[in-house]
């Protein structure tokens, strides 16, 4: 029988509503509380177990005691193991750390969480891509690409995948600072990669296009993106797996995952550059920036690619920067964003942008 | 008076209007811009009725000499057989007939399950065990097949056959040329027509994607040296390509046999009337490999079982590898194929078995034989050019003086025969000649009757 | 109206497939006897052929069960999207078992088949004033088929003029089939989004062009069912690079005799003659997809031409062009479902196809405008003025609501004995819906359509369990087709090779 471990960060989202952002440390969550925010998390990690239930007879359900699971399952009508130990009332991140940590050694198929960018952090620092992980959103940030567009497509996803096996998609985790954060400013940091099921839309037979599987379509990409290469140039390779299906297509397996390496004549010139030696490499030669959106809100640049920085991209100059995106991943943000923190070089990009979404195929796509 | 085939009357039409709130037809073509708005009816022929139509259409039609009306030896692409009555009924019938492509697997199991069959027959036929629900004739099979090889090999070179049909190679040509593939000819012994060996082993290089070679070939002879091509291909990593008519293979080997990787062919013969050259079948089998099946082209129909693991059905499968071919620089972009024709050809199949199709290959391949026999006695005439075993279909030289093959076979026209398909054109080096066939249609007398009037044509006796 | 869709079945099946009918000696087909043995070299010789062994009646019956489990036009309302399954007038069908169009050969002598010759003759040129164009080729044998001609074209007319161009551009709501047919030809695709009324961004477009765009490929009206309206400003942005405009026929049903792809600026123009015209679809073919072109492109059509020569008062096939980019398939194309269309245009006449259009798309609109009022359904796009032939519609509500998607809501419209619509098509709508009625049904059958999908969104809402099971009134409930892409059994040979496993 299939084993699903269920994790509920009962905190999650409660920032969101009462206006602060995140609910990561201890004092931010006593003002929370303070100004009267509810959980928000139980009730939507019911709402996608009623889902999966509905879907699915048959499956083992562990979980963690009280509010981070097992209320919930009780309350969706499932039948539950429950392992571990918690202070009801008193969960930290380490609670969510071990949990899945305890799930892992549990051999379960797939860990469910409800939480935001936070839990699925702490997912992850706990069991890496080895167990596949899969989020219903609850949390006020969500810039990883873990979470289900809804509660109910969580359940149902998670059901497709234990009763017929979804293909594994790696989805960034992105870590928010959340002070940056609460200041208006963004500092997102890539954080690794966890597996998720991957649901490919359900299309009528293929009279149409688009859609397939990730993997695949990255492949595509990088097969495309190889035979534009020249060589003598240097090529920028920002984070990212699409990125890197490019520097496995020249043949080069121990490019960076999080950072930015660089390529010339179809080999590794350096790997995990910072801004420094990316300009003192390229000054005065030809150079491509290759880079891929990252999260789920489309950065192009100033997300997890700090390096690039303004400098660099004016070096290189705006038609010289490829981005890359599966058809999968610009379904999820249709326009991109830049922000690089020098204003006159975002307004550059604005406008449209040719992204490279498969083997010959390019989309235009607005930057706004 | 209302039209027979738009139920809705202007009253109607006019009560639908006001329900939905518009004034008038007119409004719901607004969104066209009056620029392109055309300032004047279509010329076209006022509207008829049926009988009118029928009445014009076979008054046309009727200007055609058909074969039935008159012994014709043509084939070279498309071969005249009877196809017995039930097979074309059945075949007709409006669920069939009517239906879209079988998305919707539960309402559509019976052409989902006849397609399962005609690919269960191709593949008895062919020795292979996956075989598509069809492509849109022979010619486009092997643009297919090209373009797989390509894929599965990651090669850009493709050997055909020199003798090959001028039509084929075209549509090869134009297959090939969007990614880019390099079609080789190679060429052919001067005694026996078939492939040779020496020049393919020059060209089989590391860089072959695939072998190609049709067995019967176009000009009737059989290529009896599979065995060593299949090997020399193998040996080179490129995948072994063979072309059918597949009446023969009630005699012939089967490809699979002797090493095809995928076969292609016609399956016009296979229960569908020849019909001017259209619709036609193409056929298109492989090997069970994964490797190749992922690279197959074409919709494909596979057996399931319903949700509850109770009852087989079936379903088009595998959809997500068009999905990827569809990533692959040699690309297919098949959809709608010939599929009612393949349901023919598993209805014609059933019906004739193993024991008739072997029979009816025999006859065809009897018929060409003593047909040959008859016009190689007559001076001035050569039939076949090449020594070798041929199938239904041979090649007939006219060696006389200043007679030219056209010529010739207006001289049997004359006599109210059609003559074969002169090939000079395709093969200058053939000299005067044309390619001829014979099936279950050609009685004895009609074969006589041919010898008689080449005899007269050539200015010879019989 | 119920249904229930005819059930022939066994024990863990439905009718038996003929292999397992088969038994030794029987026979489903008289031949003459073969006048002679023939010998073939013994290394070429076949020793076993295992096709099944069936009588006639057997073949009869077992073919005729197969059929009463397939729904066709005939049986009843069939609103899929982009495909204008309308009804195929029987006479067209009937035309095609004559002797001088079944039993004609096309290599015969051209004098004997004058009358073929004449009528794709004839087609051609009533195809071409129905587009606007100035020749049409008949050869493609289905809308892809066509598409790559249409591209094979293209890159024949830029080659002879010298320019390198590599780019197709293609909006994102095109049919697949352009962005495979683009490839196919060797050209890169460069996709351009819709605006938010669901029509081409023009500002996306004109980023888009430049001196390496060959083409743009368009369906007007689009797969929304919406007429592009900037259609002139879109044609003067490819044209002004020197790009040619391809037409995608798919859905020329919205506008016969109302507008003109020539017209509008259209290059290429490809029709469907199993959707427009009327030829029946055969459970996936065979079509035809001609293609017609301008004046400057003529010259690269396909061997053979037909032409007609005044003085001797005769058809012929003309392959003495220079210029032809050769041939696409075999002879000159699916002759039998040229001759049904030539009927049909006949039938129909100039003031037959207006009105064709007019009813197909005042079908579309009534749909739009009822189906708007129900709970369940919405339009994401422009939703004030009118849709032409097809009507997309989204079932997210539903989804959003009750976690229904859109196949749920097409697989419990077989149960209503009608042949669901489009799904996830196209895909910049989400939970999509693809109607298209076309001009053949009664006011009556779209009354009972838009019943049926109220029906549906309640029980989304009221017994989800039911949707989930559906369909109940066909032949077999819903298959495990991820089971079957996962261990693919695709002949009678594979199965029985796992079984022996």
């Amino acid at each position: 029988m299939k084993k699903l471990g269920l994790i509920v960060n009962p905190i999650a989202g409660m920032g969101g509503r009462v206006g602060l952002k995140g609910t990561d440390s201890p004092e931010i969550l006593a003002k929370a509380r303070e100004l009267g925010a509810e959980p928000v998390a139980p009730a939507r990690a019911v709402e996608a177990l009623r889902v999966l239930k509905h879907h699915m007879a048959k499956f083992e359900l562990l979980t963690y005691p009280a509010e981070m699971g097992a209320d919930e399952a009780e309350a969706a009508g499932l039948e539950v193991r429950v392992i571990g130990k918690i202070t009801s009332g008193k969960t930290t991140a380490e609670d969510t750390k071990r949990a899945a940590k305890e799930m892992l050694l549990e051999k379960v198929d797939l860990i469910l969480f409800a939480g935001g960018d936070g839990t699925a952090a702490d997912t992850i620092k706990a069991v890496d891509a080895l167990v596949p992980i899969l989020g219903i959103p609850t949390g006020v940030k969500m810039h990883s690409a873990v979470f289900a567009n809804t509660p109910q497509a969580a359940g149902e996803i998670a059901a497709r995948f234990l009763r017929e096996g979804l293909p594994l998609q790696q989805a960034e985790v992105m870590d928010i600072d959340e002070e940056a954060y609460r200041e208006n400013r963004l500092v997102a940091k890539l954080l690794g990669y966890a597996n998720v099921p991957y649901e490919p839309v359900m299309m009528q037979a293929t009279k149409e296009g688009s859609s397939g599987f990730e993997l695949a379509d990255q492949k595509a990409i990088a097969r495309g993106v190889v035979e534009l290469m020249e060589k003598r140039r240097i090529y920028v390779l920002g984070p990212g797996t699409t990125t890197r299906a490019v520097a496995e297509e020249l043949g080069i397996y121990d490019s960076t995952l999080l950072g930015v390496d660089l390529v010339k004549d179809y080999k590794l010139l350096a790997r995990d550059v910072n801004e420094r030696q990316i300009l003192k490499a390229i000054r005065g030669k030809p150079t491509t920036i290759v880079v891929s959106p990252i999260g789920k809100q489309g950065f192009i640049l100033g997300r997890g690619n700090q390096q690039l920085s303004p400098e660099v991209v004016r070096c290189v100059g705006k038609e010289n920067v490829w981005v890359l995106a599966t058809p999968h991943k610009l379904s999820l943000t249709p326009t991109l964003k830049v922000d690089t923190g020098d204003s006159e070089l975002d307004r550059e990009f604005r406008g449209y942008i040719r992204v490279i979404t498969g083997y010959r195929q390019t989309r235009m796509v607005k930057v706004v | 008076m209302g039209h027979p085939y738009i139920p809705n009357t202007r009253e109607i039409r006019e009560e639908m209007l006001r329900e939905i709130g518009v004034v008038s037809i007119d409004e719901l073509f607004a969104d066209i811009p009056s620029k392109v708005r055309p300032k004047r009816k279509l010329k076209l022929p006022p509207a008829m009725s049926e009988l009118e139509v029928k009445r014009h259409v076979q008054a046309m039609l009727s200007k055609n000499r058909p074969f039935t009306q008159m012994p014709s030896f043509i084939g070279g692409g498309v071969w005249p057989h009877n196809v017995p009555a039930h097979v074309r009924s059945l075949a007709q019938r409006a669920e069939f007939l009517t239906s879209y492509t079988p998305y919707q697997a539960e309402v559509s199991q019976g052409m989902l399950q006849a397609l399962f069959e005609y690919q269960s027959l191709i593949c008895e036929l062919t020795g292979l065990e996956v075989a598509n629900a069809s492509m849109y004739d022979w010619s486009t099979a092997l643009g297919e097949a090209a373009l797989m090889c390509a894929r599965v090999t990651g090669r850009r070179k493709f050997i055909v056959p020199e003798l090959i049909s001028l039509e084929r190679l075209s549509v090869l040509q134009n297959y090939a040329a969007g990614p880019g593939l390099e079609v080789v000819k190679v060429g052919y012994d001067r005694s026996t027509g078939q492939l040779d060996m020496g020049e393919l082993r020059k060209e089989l290089g590391e860089d072959v994607a695939g072998v190609y070679v049709e067995n019967p070939s176009y000009l009737g002879f059989l290529e009896t040296r599979v065995d060593e091509i299949s090997e020399a291909a193998r040996k080179k990593g490129a995948l072994f390509v063979v072309g059918v008519n597949p009446i023969s293979l009630g005699l012939l080997k089967a490809p699979g046999d002797y090493g095809a990787d995928i076969v292609v062919g016609e399956g016009q013969p296979l229960g569908n009337p020849v019909s001017f050259g259209g619709p036609t079948l193409g056929i298109f089998a492989c090997r069970d490999d994964q490797k190749l099946i992922r690279q197959l082209p074409g919709r494909l129909v596979g057996m399931t079982t319903t949700l509850d693991g109770k009852t087989r059905g079936f379903a088009m499968v595998l959809q997500t590898r068009e999905q990827h071919i569809r990533r692959e620089r040699a690309t297919s972009n098949i959809c709608s194929n010939e599929a009612l024709c393949a349901v023919t050809a598993a209805i014609y199949l059933t019906s004739l078995g193993p024991k008739g199709l072997r029979e009816l290959a025999e006859t065809c391949a009897a018929n060409a034989s003593y047909a040959m026999k008859r016009l190689n006695t007559i001076g001035g005439l050569k039939a076949p050019i090449f020594k070798a075993p041929h199938f239904n279909e041979f090649t007939l030289r006219c060696t006389k003086p200043k007679l030219t093959i056209e010529k010739f076979n207006a001289k049997l026209l004359e006599q109210g025969i059609q003559g074969g398909k002169p090939v000079r054109g395709e093969f200058p080096k053939l000299g005067e000649t044309a390619l001829l066939c014979t099936t279950e249609l050609h009685t004895k007398g009609d074969i006589d009757r041919l010898a008689e009037a080449a005899a007269r044509a050539v200015g010879g006796k019989g | 109206m119920t249904y229930r869709q005819a059930r022939w079945a066994r024990e863990g099946c439905l009718e038996p497939l003929v292999f397992e009918l088969s038994k030794a000696g029987r026979m489903g087909a008289s031949l003459p006897r073969a006048p002679a043995r023939v010998k073939i070299p013994e290394k070429l010789t076949r020793t076993s052929l295992e096709l099944p062994e069936l009588s006639e009646p057997q073949v009869v019956r077992h073919y005729t069960r197969l059929s009463q489990m397939n729904y066709g036009v005939d049986s009843g309302f069939y609103p899929l999207g982009s495909c204008t399954m309308k009804y195929n007038p029987k006479v067209c069908d009937e035309l095609v078992n004559l002797d001088g169009a079944a039993h004609i050969h096309p290599y015969q002598a051209e004098e004997t088949v004058q009358g073929a010759l004449e009528l794709m003759y004839r087609l051609e040129r009533h195809l071409a004033e129905i587009a606007g164009v100035s020749r049409v080729c008949l050869h493609p044998s289905a809308g892809a088929h066509g598409e790559l001609l249409g591209m094979l074209l293209v890159r024949a007319y830029h080659k002879s003029t010298g320019s390198k161009r590599t780019e197709v551009i293609v909006p994102d709501s095109a049919h697949g089939t352009n962005f495979a047919s683009a490839a196919m030809a060797g050209f890169n695709v460069v996709v351009v989004p819709s605006n938010n009324r669901g029509r081409v961004d023009l500002g996306a477009l004109r980023e888009a062009v430049s001196n390496r765009t060959a083409a743009l490929m368009l369906t007007n009206p689009n797969t929304l069912g919406l007429f592009e309206d900037e259609i002139l400003e879109i044609a003067e942005a490819i044209h002004k690079v020197g790009g040619l405009l391809y037409y995608d026929g798919a859905n020329l049903n919205g506008i016969l005799g109302k507008a003109r792809p020539g017209d509008m600026g259209f290059d290429i123009v490809h029709f469907n003659l199993h959707k427009t015209f009327s030829t029946p679809h055969g459970g996936g073919g065979p079509g035809a997809g001609p293609i017609g072109v301008v004046r400057k492109l003529e010259k690269f059509l396909p061997v053979p031409v037909i032409e007609y020569d005044r003085r001797r008062k005769r058809y012929y096939l003309d392959y003495n062009r220079p210029n032809s980019i050769g041939k696409i398939k075999s002879f000159y194309g699916n002759f039998g479902v040229l001759v049904k269309a030539y009927a049909y245009i006949l039938l129909m006449g100039a003031e037959g196809l207006e009105e064709v259009s007019e009813a197909a798309v005042l079908n579309a609109n009534y749909i739009m405008r009822k189906l708007l009022k129900v709970e369940g359904y919405e339009l994401k796009f422009d939703t004030s003025g009118p849709c032409k032939h097809e009507v997309v519609f989204s079932a997210e509500p539903l989804k959003k609501k009750y976690g229904v998607r859109a196949h749920f809501v097409a697989k419990r419209l077989l149960d209503f004995g009608m042949h669901a619509p489009t799904y996830y098509f196209p895909p910049i709508v989400p939970e999509a819906l693809m109607i298209e009625p076309t001009e053949t049904e009664t006011k009556e059958e779209l009354d009972q359509f838009i019943e049926a999908l109220k029906q549906i969104a309640e029980e989304a809402r009221s017994d989800p369990e039911k949707l989930q099971a559906a369909p109940t009134a066909t032949a077999i409930a819903r298959l495990d087709e991820v089971k079957a892409s996962r261990e693919p059994i695709l002949s009678w040979r594979m199965y029985r090779k796992l079984a022996k496993k």
